[in-house]
């Protein structure tokens, strides 16, 4: 007869167990695997925080130090979700403030976080480390305050993107003078002034601090204020970087940024004047990461600076580097493995700048380790495709923007089908793709065979029925992510692959073909998926059944139909009452 | 995406003749009489999150500031430009509110845009169309464009909105001066004056009402307001706002804007000139 370890040991064999999916399927082995499992899980991933409760997080596990949760679709970063939609963080913070008096960490993305919630957050949890805010919204810097006047243990405040209601600067000032535990500070997305003497001495005063990113309205003159204080710092992000050109200034830049030996990383560059430039030369070697995506400066400068990032892995820029010097960029980084090129004129129809798909194809060719791809430009060949999906196997993230919508093979006129087909198939590992350019049905019958391990998929203006659809919910075995907007996809494709959608974490469809009647099937028909009608037109009850929906969300849940819907959002119950 | 509307209409510059233009607003049913005038900051807060209740959110990239105290909810007034001009050609007409130039060769507004929502076939129309906006003082471009399109996030739209052309600029910075011409309605000739010497919209505010004194009729009020700069670009507006005048500035990117809204930092380094504009030029006043 088998004897099984005593819990302790398999409590302890469990904690080595860290990556959330081995954890849940530890629970699924037993019934005794499960109780011990849930008793010990210390960390939590929510992905999406209408498919589970409060309540039923803390029930399940009890000894929770670091959550972290998501809120709105991510088609809301583009405006695409209406103001007043939900994800408010509130109801969690105070259900852990209960049951979670020792968490430590919090990490929220795309969620509304109001005042309230950082006040109770920074009341309720006397070991609190870590708050990470990414593109957040709903809080204002007097939200902020409260974190710094109470949280003593903090350790790491990061607020990317987010949407702060920026009253003043003087949140900064609250943090009281005896905390010295400052590991991590981002505040980059804030805009008025925080005081820089605070700032001065809270840097003076952290001897751990690793990661530094200051708000745009921080001066270039005083930067090298800070530099010298945190000789340590791994990660920094500048504020403006413009000035009156004055050689002292340059000097005291130069000097303190060759002092941090240990800088991998730097970001920030707001309004960068190219002659303050050659300050950051000395880092260049030992970078790994730059974002110079905020920096308006062309590409013969970006040429210099980036030659000299011989160890750069990852790079964020504008198309201000243009072909050229997206060759120079293969030449010269070989070790590159994510490239992010965002557009500095997205809304002009003809190019202002030289950067086309030769040089996507030249990265391809030159950076052997390339995985992460992000581009935005104006013209793009399936031949190029071919040669990009030939040349790199081994990317992982492929999302490609061609700025206007349908725009074909600029040499053939044809549609895209065939190079984004060939993405699918030879890169085997790819995870999440984002589709762009004139495409048909056939791309999506290539992407739902060839595409296993995809996760991801964004799809915009593209397809020709619901055929195209159809492939994608019929194949694409790993999908957790759908969305889509402005495609004629409809009822039939949805309805007749309605059991997909429960194996998948949420699908959201805007400006599509699907009817309010396919809705309340789906509604009715499975009820483990929370069907969110978004419509600003008024009820959708008001108008027959076979009126097409705005915008449609569907996620699986096992919290039921949540109860926080602004008047726009419609969700479709078993008896497909009106809610 | 409809968003929530106010009664509120905006007017967009278009090819169309005025009256054209008017005809087709009013075979809209679009009440011009409802449009209230506002104080805004263009862009201060993203227009696509509205909530359509009214209430002002912060605004978080570049330098800007929020106003939500000055701004009461839809209350506050729009100060609009004359006849709605027939011509995109925003010199002749100095316009305030900015439409993309109808070449395209205009870069991004400086202030986010709100369009009306288009069929899922419809992508960048050439021809320019009517668009409604929110109660927040948001200029849609002349172009219609496409919600969420390029779908770049508010963060980065919003950086890049007020960053500067870099060209320009890197001749500009470190030089000592910064000579704009300023026209006034009605007066005879343009004065000139160098934007370097002020250091806040209140020292440029009293430099132009001495300089153009000889040519109004009545003065602003409320002079000894005191300003902290924080404030002072909403206190500028409660000034002129007494008076039947208002500064308007040509920007960067050759659109016309309410003098005021942003940090005097930004506005030097992109206003190219300015007009005081009559008060009663605006519609619906």
């Amino acid at each position: 007869m088998a004897k099984s370890f005593p819990e302790e040991v398999l409590e302890h064999v469990f904690s080595f167990i860290t990556s959330d999916s081995d954890r849940n399927a530890v629970s699924l082995v037993c019934k005794s695997w499960y109780e011990i499992e849930r008793w010990c899980r210390k960390r939590v991933f929510v992905g999406n925080c209408y498919a589970v409760s409060p309540r039923i997080l803390t029930r399940r596990f009890p000894e929770v130090r670091s959550v972290e949760i998501k809120g709105k679709p991510h088609f809301a970063d583009f405006n695409l979700v209406p103001e007043g939609w939900g994800g408010c963080v509130y109801p969690w913070i105070s259900a852990m403030a209960g049951a979670y008096p020792w968490l430590e960490e919090i990490r929220l993305k795309r969620m509304v976080v109001s005042d309230e919630a950082l006040e109770l957050i920074s009341t309720s949890f006397c070991n609190f480390k870590v708050l990470v805010l990414s593109s957040c919204e709903g809080f204002s810097t007097d939200g902020l305050a409260s974190i710094a006047a109470n949280c003593r243990k903090l350790r790491e405040l990061d607020l990317r993107e987010s949407e702060v209601d920026d009253l003043s600067g003087h949140w900064l000032s609250h943090f009281p003078d005896t905390w010295t535990s400052l590991v991590s500070l981002n505040i980059a997305c804030l805009g008025s002034e925080v005081s820089f003497s605070a700032l001065e001495r809270l840097v003076a005063r952290s001897p751990n601090l690793r990661t530094l990113r200051l708000n745009r309205a921080v001066s270039l003159e005083k930067l090298h204020n800070l530099l010298c204080r945190a000789p340590q710092l791994v990660e920094f992000g500048t504020g403006a970087y413009s000035s009156e050109l004055r050689p002292d200034v340059f000097s005291n830049l130069a000097g303190a940024f060759s002092g941090c030996k240990q800088l991998k990383g730097l970001s920030g560059f707001w309004d960068l004047v190219p002659a303050y430039l050659p300050a950051i030369y000395l880092t260049c070697s030992g970078l790994t990461s730059l974002n110079l995506s905020y920096a308006t400066i062309q590409s013969p400068d970006l040429v210099k600076l980036v030659s000299q990032c011989r160890n750069l892995q990852r790079l964020w820029v504008l198309d201000y580097i243009e072909d050229i010097g997206l060759d120079a960029l293969a030449a010269s980084c070989k070790d590159l493995q994510e490239l992010r090129v965002f557009p500095s004129d997205p809304y002009v129809v003809d190019p202002n700048v030289s950067l086309t798909e030769r040089g996507l194809v030249a990265v391809s060719e030159g950076c052997p380790k390339l995985q992460s791809v992000l581009y935005f430009c104006r013209q793009m060949s399936n031949a190029a495709l071919v040669a990009i999906a030939r040349n790199r196997p081994n990317l992982v993230c492929f999302r490609l923007c061609i700025i206007e919508p349908r725009a074909p093979d600029y040499l053939t006129l044809e549609p895209l089908d065939a190079g984004f087909g060939a993405i699918v198939e030879h890169c085997k590992e790819l995870r999440r793709l984002s589709l762009s350019g004139l495409l048909t049905d056939r791309v999506f019958e290539y992407i739902g065979t060839r595409g296993r391990k995809l996760e991801m998929l964004s799809i915009a203006f593209a397809g020709d029925s619901d055929l195209g659809l159809h492939h994608v919910l019929s194949g694409c075995e790993s999908l957790r992510k759908l969305e889509i907007r402005d495609c004629p996809f409809g009822d039939k494709a949805l309805l007749a692959n309605a059991a997909k959608l429960e194996t998948m974490r949420s699908l959201w469809m805007s400006s599509c073909s699907v009817s309010f009647g396919a809705c309340k099937l789906l509604g009715q028909k499975l009820p483990r998926l929370n069907v969110e009608v978004i419509d600003e037109r008024g009820s959708p009850y008001s108008r027959p059944e076979s009126c097409l929906v705005e915008k449609l969300y569907i996620y699986r849940t096992v919290a039921g139909p949540r109860i926080d819907m602004p008047p726009f959002v419609w969700t479709i119950d078993e008896d497909a009452a009106l809610r | 995406m409809s968003m929530p509307l106010e009664e509120l209409n905006y007017i967009g510059l278009s090819e169309i003749p005025a009256m054209e233009n008017s005809e087709k607003l009013a075979s809209k049913g679009l009440n011009l009489k409802a449009t209230e005038l506002r104080l805004g900051l263009p862009g201060s807060e993203s227009p696509e999150r509205d909530n359509g209740l009214g209430v002002l959110k912060g605004f978080t990239s570049g330098a800007k500031r929020g106003f939500s105290d000055t701004i009461n909810g839809d209350s506050g007034k729009w100060v609009f430009t004359g006849n709605g001009g027939s011509e995109v050609d925003l010199g002749k007409n100095g316009a305030l509110f900015s439409p993309r130039s109808v070449n395209g060769s205009g870069s991004e507004c400086t202030s986010l845009k709100e369009v009306v929502p288009l069929s899922p076939k419809a992508v960048h129309e050439k021809k320019p169309q009517i668009s409604a906006v929110n109660g927040h003082g948001v200029a849609p471009a002349a172009k219609a464009q496409v919600v969420g399109w390029p779908p770049i996030r508010s963060f980065r739209k919003n950086s890049m909105a007020v960053n500067p052309p870099k060209s320009d600029e890197d001749a500009k910075l470190g030089s000592g001066c910064l000579y704009v011409k300023v026209s006034m309605d009605g007066a005879p000739y343009l004065r000139k004056v160098d934007l370097k010497t002020y250091s806040s919209y209140m020292e440029l505010s009293s430099a132009l009402e001495k300089m153009f004194s000889c040519f109004t009729i009545g003065q602003c009020g409320a002079h000894g307001v005191p300003l902290r700069d924080g404030m002072s670009e909403s206190r500028l507006m409660d000034l002129l706002h007494g008076s039947e005048y208002v500064l308007t500035y040509e920007d960067k990117d050759d659109d016309w804007m309410l003098v005021g809204d942003v940090p005097w930092e930004m506005f030097t380094v992109s206003c190219k000139r300015m007009r005081i504009m009559k008060s009663s030029d605006a519609i619906g006043l």
